[in-house]
């Protein structure tokens, strides 16, 4: 039935006093790549959150696979969770654990697999990310491109569906940036894995994205191919992406007039 | 693999308390001997019990044969009331029997000291030897709940002084 | 005036609301249904990281605490010539107070701080995140075997303590000073009971226990994972464990020798 492996319908969610989302609505195509963008603060990986079962929404209501997360008891949510998987900005490989045993480790939990087949398969992730030769390592033993790449074969260990990445290009060199990029993408063709890239570089993302979501003021403000979002009007989605300083989203933080400003401060004094 | 030593290392933790507790079980607080063998109880008044307390010693000739299970006062006349746990294998005490409160050194702790007068040897027929090698009445054996009724109370230091200057005045 | 009230009905609020985080999370931790066969590597490798690794400073501290209540015992002793009831007053104060307490006390600094500081820095980069998001529950796999752990290590290192406390407080008066060995250790038997004083100082070490895992578990889980939170929650951690375990002392024995 579904194009779309996981559909947002209408949340509306909020921390505290705070409304971070309102009545938004965003689909993500099945094995298709979405980058979710947005400026810094505005949520995004609340919304991964939101879709791994984590936080749970107001109102509204967020499909997995058909199936409505927010409504799932825990036990189908923890089944759930075993057909998505999540790329955390740190990596999150377990530091008291080698390289080989962190991507052993989701085997060993869900599958009752022989410590043969496990090491076979363990060995093909690696050999995927190109970091076979790394797997004794300890992960305080790798730099954090590597620690990223460590993490992503943990995360298709189960062959999910859905593989959810959290700023993947946040704090990388331009080397470790280039083989994220290139590495989202074969998985995405080679596994058939929809994916969905929440980020702010603009560039390394409208590559390979086939689908795009950009965020702001508490809704989706532009969504399409990258081409479309490209020609599209607004102006704050033409701010974001060219990464102009100043225009919708304003330079200065509210604050009163500057030169009135001054001079109350002046008088205090 | 590493896993194999810290077991190891787990493993020497592990029987290093048992090997603790079990030092301290049987070495500190001697809990193989007393405690989980049988007792019976008997009860002795007292005018004065001084210093003595629950779980003090009760001593025959040096040797501990049970401990002060409770002090209470008697509610009819107002006199202290020992109750002795004893271990079941001393259970020949008779009524000739006495109980004394002594004190081990001069600021020791007090103990109970019983004095086991005639005892009640029972031959292979259960008759009791004494009398019929004696001729004496029966001598009734203590049982469970008894009281020993000849007993000396604890010497009490201030009483002793006074008795000391009221015999020198009167000379 | 309001502001004051006030701040006392947000902290009271404050407190309620993180009694009630750390109590969700430590049945979440006890009642989960244990898996013998994952767990049992789990609960082996935190004795190690609890309990072995505080075995060093436990004998040390056991061996000098013994020999110099030993010292300060026979200084007083001597002079009313009651050197024999060394044995009794070094067992008795061991047993029924230092021992537990003092292990508790050095349990929070070393195992305790640990344990907040781990599970602070699992927090911190996301591994418990992760852990759930791989549907793992982080309850069951990283806080319960830890608490099992402390639960049985505490103990353990008590009496431990009070043994080698006890053989210290041997070299020192016997040894050294000249106390009859025969009555060091007779005397010690005849004042020590095996159920009023080892088993009521157990029963203390397993409350400590308890008390210093729950907390150390539940500051490092609820930290703000930050570098700066991780630091705070430590030293709460060590603050709030041992003043919990002091008041708690007076508790039990006012309870156990007191009436």
């Amino acid at each position: 039935m579904s194009q779309s492996l996981v559909e947002i319908k209408d949340v509306t969610f909020s921390r505290g006093d705070r409304i971070i989302y309102q009545n938004m609505s965003f689909s993500v195509p099945t094995g298709k790549i979405t980058a979710i963008m947005g400026p810094s603060g505005i949520g995004k990986t609340t919304m991964l959150r939101l879709i791994g079962g984590q936080l749970k929404p107001d109102s509204g209501d967020i499909l997995f696979a058909g199936e409505s997360i927010p409504k799932m008891s825990r036990s189908e949510l923890y089944q759930a969770r075993e057909r998505m998987s999540m790329l955390f900005q740190s990596g999150a490989l377990f530091t008291d654990m080698s390289v080989f045993d962190n991507i052993a480790f989701p085997l060993r939990e869900h599958t009752k697999l022989s410590e043969e087949i496990i090491r076979i398969i363990v060995l093909m992730k690696l050999e995927a990310v190109g970091l076979r030769g790394a797997r004794d390592l300890m992960p305080s033993e790798l730099s954090g491109g590597m620690a990223r790449r460590a993490a992503l074969a943990r995360a298709i260990a189960l062959d999910p569906e859905l593989i959810m990445y959290d700023e993947p290009f946040a704090g990388q060199d331009p080397i470790s940036m280039g083989v994220l990029v290139k590495l989202i993408k074969s998985l995405n063709q080679t596994l058939n894995i929809t994916s969905l890239v929440v980020t702010h570089d603009v560039t390394e993302v409208m590559s390979i994205a086939d689908h795009v979501v950009i965020l702001a003021d508490k809704g989706v403000i532009g969504e399409g191919s990258p081409e479309q979002v490209a020609q599209s009007e607004s102006p704050l989605v033409q701010q974001f992406l060219q990464g102009l300083s100043d225009g919708p989203v304003p330079f200065h933080f509210d604050a009163a007039p500057y030169n009135q400003d001054l001079l109350m401060g002046s008088e205090r004094g | 693999m590493n896993s194999k030593k810290i077991e190891i290392l787990v493993g020497f933790f592990v029987s290093l308390g048992i090997a603790a507790i079990v030092m301290l079980a049987l070495k500190v607080a001697n809990a193989g001997m007393s405690g989980n063998g049988d007792t019976y109880s008997l009860y002795a008044k007292f005018d004065n019990i001084g210093s003595l307390k629950v779980r003090s010693p009760i001593k025959v000739g040096g040797v501990v044969v049970g401990r002060v299970e409770a002090i209470n006062l008697d509610p009819t006349d107002y006199v202290p009331v020992v109750h002795m746990k004893i271990a079941t294998e001393y259970s020949n005490f008779t009524e000739t029997t006495s109980v004394n409160i002594l004190t081990s050194g001069i600021l020791g702790e007090q103990y109970l000291g019983i004095n086991p007068g005639v005892l009640a040897h029972k031959d292979m027929n259960g008759e009791d030897e004494l009398s019929e090698m004696f001729g004496l009445e029966e001598v009734k054996v203590l049982k469970d709940g008894d009281f020993i009724t000849d007993t000396k109370s604890a010497l009490v230091l201030e009483e002793l002084i006074g008795q000391f200057l009221f015999n020198q005045s009167n000379d | 005036m309001v502001n004051t009230i006030q701040t006392i009905g947000r902290n009271t609020l404050d407190t309620l609301a993180g009694i009630g985080r750390a109590l969700l999370m430590l049945l979440g931790a006890i009642f989960s249904v244990p898996n013998v066969r994952k767990g049992t590597p789990l609960l082996i490798k935190q004795l190690y990281m609890v309990g072995f690794l505080s075995l060093i400073i436990i004998l040390v501290s056991g061996l000098f605490i013994g020999m110099v209540l030993a010292l300060q015992g026979y200084t007083v002793l001597v002079d009313y010539g009651a050197e024999d009831s060394l044995g009794p007053l070094v067992a008795l104060s061991l047993l029924r107070e230092l021992g537990p307490v003092v292990t508790a006390l050095l349990f929070a600094g070393r195992a305790g701080s640990a344990l907040t500081a781990e599970i602070g820095l699992m927090k911190a980069t996301e591994q418990l995140t992760s852990l759930e998001m791989m549907a793992v529950d982080p309850l069951k796999r990283v806080i319960a075997p830890r608490f099992w752990a402390g639960m049985i290590s505490m103990p353990l290192l008590a009496m431990i303590f009070s043994a080698i406390a006890i053989l210290g407080a041997h070299i020192v008066g016997v040894d050294w000073l000249g106390v009859d060995s025969g009555s060091f250790w007779s005397i010690m038997q005849a004042q020590v009971s095996f159920e009023k004083d080892i088993l009521n100082g157990a029963i203390k070490a397993v409350v400590f226990a308890f008390v210093v895992t729950w907390i150390a578990l539940y500051k490092g889980y609820d930290c703000v994972p930050t570098s700066e939170g991780i630091s705070k929650a430590t030293t709460e951690t060590v603050v709030q464990s041992s003043l919990a375990v002091l008041g708690l002392d007076f508790v039990l024995t006012a309870i156990m020798f007191g009436a």
